[in-house]
């Protein structure tokens, strides 16, 4: 087995927030909390959790958006938050990201040819101004828009055009890994299933990695060779998408799997709801974090320790007391 | 992966282009209008007293407080003086005065809130407890004070016309320069976090590149707003200072001097307040349109 692209180990990043006058008693929010993965080249991880688990936050971190607190992430056998300012700029061209709102992630003062061409222009890549230009237009053929809309505003576009550009701008410095945080989430349904496809496709070609972060467990499905589950911040499980699909072992994803509709009248699926609401993550329940919602939770070891990833079967691992 | 392909090129020519700046500006109509009254007034000062040459202060007591004829297109003042000369040569002054504050008050006020707006932390605080406690000065005993100190260093350095002109603009954008740079800050503490700068940082755009590509066009338009406003607020500033005999000599007849001149007067002349106060309205009117019209036209989004 080669070396991961992507290596994620123990990355933490806490936000603090001042409680009561003058920041006396200073709390903190664990919104990523020692999360571990490995991601190789080609592949895809998928990330999914509830809106608030840190998967954002996670993949902000990677990319150094957000300046994580622990751990460490390798890049490619670099680590990334050692990089000096150069070899975070080289860095930058071989990961990018693509971003959740596309009605907030393009300039609404540039045309799409000079927010494609921006990236470019940051990195050297190309001759001269023409010579991006002809570059641009390959892009925007290749993310399915027309290489004359070039010279239009993102206003003039519709969410699913618009993230194509963003996919076409994260492409124009030819990385290696792109972050797709939620990219279709924002997108009607004919619309998502045409963007994913697209992603698919570049994938097959340029051999890209993806970290796909999503809400639900549906959309991931297509796309990932791993899915990790987070919860409050906390990696629950992580397996081979085929795996996790065929036997979930932490009942927090059998029930995110059993939330899936099933397209088939008159099956009905044994649903695994959960009771209560997502806990605040300034103050998130001890021990394991799921125990306050866990259907399965017997030990009393549930609400006071918690639980380590543990090995349950190839490549299959998981956080809970009760199983592994 | 963006391999060149030549034909991609030669279609890009075909697409109509988004309507440019210009043309949208140009279907703002009030904005329009604006532009040619504020390009009359500035034709007139600059060009009127060549063809008008009656000379400002020739003192004819016959005539003193006379209403609009045909010798005195606009009437007189108190000692006879010819009002439509006086108007065409103080608008010079007046105008000038106006926009160069502007853009002292505009530049200043920029640079403080974005400087402010990217820092946070310390420097941010300092940045707007100096704008608070200019804010908190009562402005004109510091005007006062200001003048006082550096009025005849000043004229010694450059003579007396420009000492004053420069003291003047200098004192009064920079007693100006606070609302805009709390705008500014505020503005960009929302950009800085929206996606598409969060884009560029993560595409490696320096911070320079990020303001000035990203943050600060999407920040103009209530600058430009509060721009044109502070336009209004110099032209009357020059005035009180020239009532106090602060600013340029009393024989200089700035549009805000000679409306000050004439209040005592309302009730037997009016038309002596009221044409330099038609000019200074119309000029800030049609400079709020034309600030609108920018605002619009320097947003692609407003397709009207």
């Amino acid at each position: 087995m080669t070396a991961p692209l992507l290596s994620v180990r123990d990355l933490s990043k806490s936000f603090p927030i001042q409680a009561g006058l003058f920041g006396r008693s200073k709390l903190a929010v664990h919104a990523v909390d020692r999360v571990s993965f490995d991601l190789r080249a080609g592949q895809t991880l998928g990330v999914v959790g509830e809106s608030g688990c840190g998967k954002s936050t996670t993949g902000r971190c990677i990319l150094r958006l957000i300046e994580p607190t622990g751990g460490s992430v390798t890049f490619d056998g670099k680590d990334v938050r050692a990089l000096d300012g150069a070899g975070q700029q080289a860095l930058r061209r071989d990961m990018q990201i693509i971003f959740q709102d596309p009605f907030a992630s393009l300039n609404p003062r540039m045309t799409i040819g000079a927010i494609i061409a921006e990236a470019m222009t940051i990195h050297g890549l190309g001759r001269d101004a023409a010579d991006r230009r002809v570059r641009v237009a390959a892009l925007l053929d290749r993310v399915g828009l027309k290489p004359e809309h070039m010279r239009r505003y993102p206003h003039e576009f519709s969410g699913g055009q618009r993230q194509r550009v963003g996919i076409a701008r994260a492409l124009a410095v030819e990385p290696k890994l792109i972050i797709c945080d939620e990219p279709v989430s924002a997108l009607d349904v004919s619309v998502q299933a045409q963007v994913v496809n697209l992603l698919k496709d570049l994938q097959d070609d340029l051999g890209l990695a993806y970290m796909f972060i999503a809400h639900d467990l549906s959309v991931v499905e297509n796309v990932s060779d791993r899915i990790a589950v987070m919860y409050l911040g906390r990696v629950v499980e992580i397996a081979d998408a085929s795996a996790l699909y065929a036997g979930p072992q932490h009942p927090y994803t059998e029930a995110l799997l059993s939330a899936i509709p099933v397209p088939e009248p008159g099956r009905h699926k044994v649903r695994r709801k959960l009771s209560g609401e997502l806990p605040n993550p300034i103050n998130p329940p001890t021990g394991c974090h799921f125990h306050s919602r866990c259907p399965i939770r017997k030990l009393p070891l549930c609400a006071t320790e918690r639980p380590e990833m543990k090995p349950c079967g190839q490549g299959h691992m998981v956080a809970c007391h009760m199983r592994g | 992966m963006a391999g060149p392909s030549h034909q991609t090129t030669l279609t890009v020519a075909d697409e109509p282009r988004a309507p440019t700046s210009w043309q949208r500006f140009r279907k703002h109509r009030m904005a329009v209008v604006g532009t040619v009254v504020l390009g009359l007034l500035v034709a007139l000062v600059l060009l009127g007293p060549l063809i008008w040459n009656v000379p400002i202060d020739k003192i004819d007591f016959r005539a003193r407080l006379a209403m609009p004829s045909a010798a005195h297109p606009l009437g007189t003042d108190d000692l006879g003086q010819d009002l439509l000369a006086r108007l065409l040569y103080g608008g010079r002054v007046s105008l000038a005065v106006g926009f160069a504050a502007m853009l002292v008050a505009v530049v200043i006020g920029t640079l403080v809130g974005a400087v402010a707006g990217m820092s946070r932390g310390p420097l941010d605080a300092f940045l707007m407890w100096l704008t608070d406690l200019f804010l908190a000065l009562p402005t004109l005993p510091l005007l006062l004070l200001i003048i006082y100190l550096f009025r005849d260093a000043l004229k010694g350095l450059v003579g007396p016309e420009v000492g004053v002109f420069v003291l003047i603009i200098a004192v009064v954008g920079g007693l100006r320069w606070m609302p805009v740079a709390r705008l500014v800050r505020a503005q960009f503490l929302t950009i800085r976090e929206r996606e598409f700068v969060e884009a560029a940082r993560a595409l490696g755009a320096s911070r320079l590149r990020q303001v000035v590509l990203h943050i600060l066009p999407n920040a103009l338009g209530p600058v430009i707003v509060a721009g044109t406003i502070s336009v209004a607020e110099a032209i009357i500033a020059e005035s009180t200072l020239s009532f106090l005999g602060l600013g340029f000599p009393p024989d200089t007849p700035t549009w805000g001097r000679i409306l000050f001149d004439a209040k005592d007067f309302l009730s037997i002349a009016p038309h002596w307040a009221l044409f330099p106060g038609l000019a200074i309205f119309l000029t800030v009117l049609s400079i709020n349109f034309i600030g609108d019209g920018l605002r619009d036209a320097l947003d692609p989004r407003k397709v009207r």
